[in-house]
Formats: structure tokens, sequence, C-alpha cells
């Protein structure tokens, strides 16, 4: 049975919530069972913002991630928040462009990703979440790149079907990055 | 038709869509902001009329005219707007009205938190405003079910005039999850030959929709003919989900959201070894009673436990089904926390360590 229970997690504006809508998508066009939970606490511009993602081969429980089979951080104060949160043997997606701090679990599997500067490679910073998503569909193989690309596709419409190839380098980039 | 990834406070807008409600009046407050503004881009489009009223006190009673002159209307709000509300739900039910409120649950009291909660049970269940009235309480706990409740509270309020509540929480209206729009269930509905639309529907004769009845006698007589459509509705319409029953060591019993994290809960305590069955009312009223009362009859079932984001709410009604045959435990976290699964399973293993 494949079920992975996700938390994405970083400061508004970087395409946390999006990176989830995306994988959730995925995920149902690939008839799986999904769910997609944000937080909407008081926060304000450039406060923290994260999501819970479930995609499973089984009706969802609850839509809460409490322990989570991965959290992908994109800035410290959620490496901070959400490390602790991940199982044992779990998958930890650190953006290491923003952050400079290791992990402090020994017992989970932790990826270092320079996704700004990758992005910023690529020639569009907003690209950032795709490169974590590349890396995270990667190590887990739970739903396809081409079903993320449809879902993008139908997210962005017809006007912007243009950002597709740019998202989908950036998707590469980040499996890439998990590869070596 | 293909399944849509929606978020629930959307959801509910499309679904109202899809029962042919063509008006809408509210004002925004999280976490239920999204259906107003899913509304005013969407019904406006169908032909239907969007309007944010400057209160909720205006809300609810432009929902009573909506509703008097015949049309399938909706309102919806989050706790301290409900609050607000409920004068106009009294004379909505004193009127006899049908039209759907939906009420997307945040931590209470007063102003509280936005996060989640279900402490407004009992004034969903029991009446916030004054009077003896009762409204139909539907809890959905996914984004389908709430869909699918929703298109068929319109139907549940035009067959008994009165008014029904979508009682969701801030989870069921922020999350996102696939969605399928279905036909409900065909009802013969009786035609609304009391609405007020001018007096050429009528042969000339005056309709007049009103919940004054200023002679006792009267009021009283229309008391008792509301008795006996609630008595109508308690025979025809609970509804409720029950698994796991048949040899289960203890019940456990909760509505929306945290229903589903009581169902991880039931899984972690199978792996441990421990039975557990559950009763989730998706009515809240009229209440499953009798689901109780059957499952306090199983040998095996030594204690029900009511799981809430309460302080104690549901819990009454769950004694009064269980009517003294097996303790009644609660478990319940306020003010806009969500219980987690692991809390549940050790108040399992407290009450079985403690009626063994």
């Amino acid at each position: 049975m494949a079920e992975q229970q996700v938390i994405i997690a970083g400061f508004g504006g970087q395409g946390v919530m999006s990176m989830g809508q995306l994988l959730t998508y995925a995920g149902m066009l690939e008839d799986k069972n999904v769910s997609w939970l944000p937080s909407y606490g008081p926060e304000m511009r450039g406060g923290t913002a994260n999501c819970n993602v479930i995609v499973s081969d089984n009706p969802v429980g609850s839509p809460l991630v409490t322990e989570a089979t991965t959290a992908i951080v994109m800035n410290l104060p959620s490496l901070d928040k959400f490390e602790g949160r991940v199982v044992e043997d779990g998958i930890l997606l650190i953006n290491s462009s923003l952050i400079d701090k290791k992990t402090s679990r020994t017992d989970i599997r932790a990826y270092e990703i320079p996704a700004n500067d990758i992005a910023n490679e690529l020639g569009n910073i907003r690209i950032a979440n795709m490169v974590m998503l590349g890396a995270y569909i990667e190590l887990t193989n739970i739903v396809s790149k081409e079903s993320i690309l449809e879902s993008l596709k139908k997210v962005l419409g017809p006007s912007k079907e243009k950002l597709i190839p740019i998202n989908e380098k950036a998707l590469e980039r980040g499996a890439q990055a998990v590869r070596q | 038709m293909a399944k849509v990834l929606m978020k629930g406070n959307e959801a509910i807008g499309a679904a109202a869509i899809k029962a042919e409600c063509r008006y809408y009046f509210g004002y925004p407050i999280t976490p239920s902001s999204e259906l107003p503004e899913y509304l005013s881009r969407e019904l406006p489009k169908v032909d239907g009329v969007f309007l944010q009223a400057e209160s909720e006190t205006a809300a609810i009673n432009m929902l009573y005219g909506a509703a008097g002159a015949g049309a399938r209307a909706m309102t919806g709000s989050s706790s301290p707007g409900i609050s607000l509300k409920q004068e106009g739900i009294s004379y909505i039910a004193g009127a006899e009205l049908p039209c759907v409120i939906v009420n997307i649950v945040r931590g209470g009291p007063g102003l509280g938190s936005i996060q989640p909660s279900q402490a407004d049970y009992f004034q969903a269940t029991k009446g916030g405003g004054h009077g003896d009235y009762r409204m139909v309480v539907l809890a959905p706990d996914s984004i389908q079910e709430t869909v699918d409740l929703v298109i068929e509270g319109f139907d549940i309020a035009d067959q008994y005039r009165n008014p029904v509540m979508i009682l969701g929480d801030g989870v069921i209206g922020q999350m996102m999850e696939p969605v399928e729009f279905k036909d409900p269930p065909k009802r013969d509905l009786p035609p609304k030959d009391w609405a007020t639309t001018g007096t050429k529907d009528s042969n000339g004769r005056k309709r007049v929709i009103n919940s004054l009845y200023i002679e006792a006698e009267a009021c009283e007589q229309m008391n008792l003919k509301l008795q006996a459509k609630y008595r109508e509705i308690q025979k025809n319409e609970i509804k409720f989900e029950t698994f796991g029953t048949e040899g289960a060591e203890i019940i456990l019993s909760a509505y929306g959201i945290t229903s589903r994290v009581t169902k991880n809960a039931i899984k972690i305590l199978e792996k441990e070894g421990i039975k557990a069955g559950m009763v989730r009312p998706i009515t809240l009223w009229p209440f499953p009673y009798k689901e109780f009362e059957k499952a306090a009859e199983i040998d095996s079932v030594k204690a029900f436990l009511s799981i809430e984001m309460s302080m104690g709410q549901m819990v009454e009604d769950v004694r009064l089904g269980v009517n003294g045959k097996k303790p009644v435990y609660f478990y319940g976290r306020a003010g806009g926390v969500v219980p987690e699964p692991l809390e549940i399973v050790e108040e399992v293993k407290k009450i079985l360590g403690g009626v063994k």
C-alpha cells in the first residue's frame, strides 16, 4: 500500500500552497485518493505558510498530517518547526539555498537541494518550488512527472502554457539533484 | 461527470448552484469567506443574485424574504456571524421557510479563533434562537459528502418547509478533495402554494408569510403543527454511519472532520489488538439515538467515548441514546485545536484500563 503524508512549508510567496495543490491534482488524475489542507492562521505576507497533502491508494482518513512520510521545507523556520514531524526513515527535503542549517535528525533521509539557485540558473526564481517537487517525485514515485505537468496545464490555463517547458526543466533539475 | 478538485467552501457554492439555488446573501468571515467569494463570481453567470449584505442580521432577513417568495436561497457564515443570525433563524423556523444556512464553525466563544471547531453543536441542534424550533442539521466529514448534503439539503428544506443547516468546520471549509456532482435521490416535493409571488398566482387571495400568532391558543396550535412536522423529520431523515460495532470493546462517536481523525485512531488501536467500533451521526438533528441504543446492547461493548472539537456537547445526546446501559466518556479539544489520533488512542486505553 502506497501512502504519502506530506508537509510542505515555507514563507508566503514561495509557492508552497500551489506545490501541494499540483501534487494533489496529479494524484487525483492518477485515480488515487487525495486531500490538501492549508494552514490558514493569522499570518501576514512574508509569514510562514504550510499545507498537508495526502496521496494514497486507500481512502484518506484524517486530512491532517501529524506524522509525515515527507516534509519539504523551503525556509529555516519551517525546518525548525517540521523536522520533528517526519517519521523514522522518512524523507526531509531542505531548500539549502535559504537554509544553512543541517537537520538535527539522524534517523531520516535528508536531502539538501539548492532550489533557489537552480531556479535562478533556469531564469525564474518562482520555479524553486517545482525544483523541490521534482526532487520529491523522483524519490517517492508517488505520481509521475507527466501527471504534474498535466495538472499544471489545467491550473495555468491556455494563456500561460508557454511556462510549461521551464517548469518541466525545473522538475528535471530537482530530480537530478537527488539522483547524484 | 468527472471528478474535480475543490476547496470545501467553493464546493458548497457549486453544490448550491447545482441544486438550483439562485440567491445568496452573506457577509464574509474566516474560515468561510471562499463561499461568498465563489458565489459572487458564479451566481451572476446563471442569472442568480449574490448580495453582500451590510451585516449578518440583514443577510438572514434577506434570506427570509427570498425564501418567502419561494426561491431557493442560502446564507453562510462562521460562528460569530451565525450567532448574529439567530433571531432571523427563529423567525424563519416560525414562518416555516425552506432555506439552507451554512456554518463553517471556528473556535469560540466570543470572537474566539479562526481555527476549526465543533463548539456550535448546542446552538445548531438545540436552537440558538428563541422558541420551540428545530433545524435539520447536516454534518459532513468530506468534501464529497458536503456536496451531496448541500444538494439534498435544499430538497429536505423544500419537503418540510424548514431551514436546514450545513454544520462544517474550518477543515471542511478550507481543505481540497476530489468531488463529483451527482443528482440527489429523487423526492416528491410539494408545490410552494404559500409563496408570496403576487395574487395572480392565488386567484386574488393574499398570502402572508408570518410567525406572529398573537392569540395564545393559535400560537400553541402553530407549535403543535411544528412538532408534528419535526416528528415526521425524525422518522424519515436520520442519517448515520456505523462500523465495527459487533465485537467491539468500545464505541467511539464523532462527527464531521473529527470522525476522520477518529478513524485513524481506530486503525492504530486495531494494530495494538484493541477493537473499537464507531457510530458517526451525519444528521445531528434528528440525532440517531437508536444507533447508540443498539450499540449499547452489544455484550462486548464496555464503554462509549464521544470525541469532539468542543468541551462536551454531542456527548449529551450520546448519553441519551446509551441511556445508562454503559458508561459514556468524553474527550475533546477546544478553541480551534484538532485532536490527534494518538491522543484518542491514549484516552481509549485509559478508559478500558479503568472499566476492565
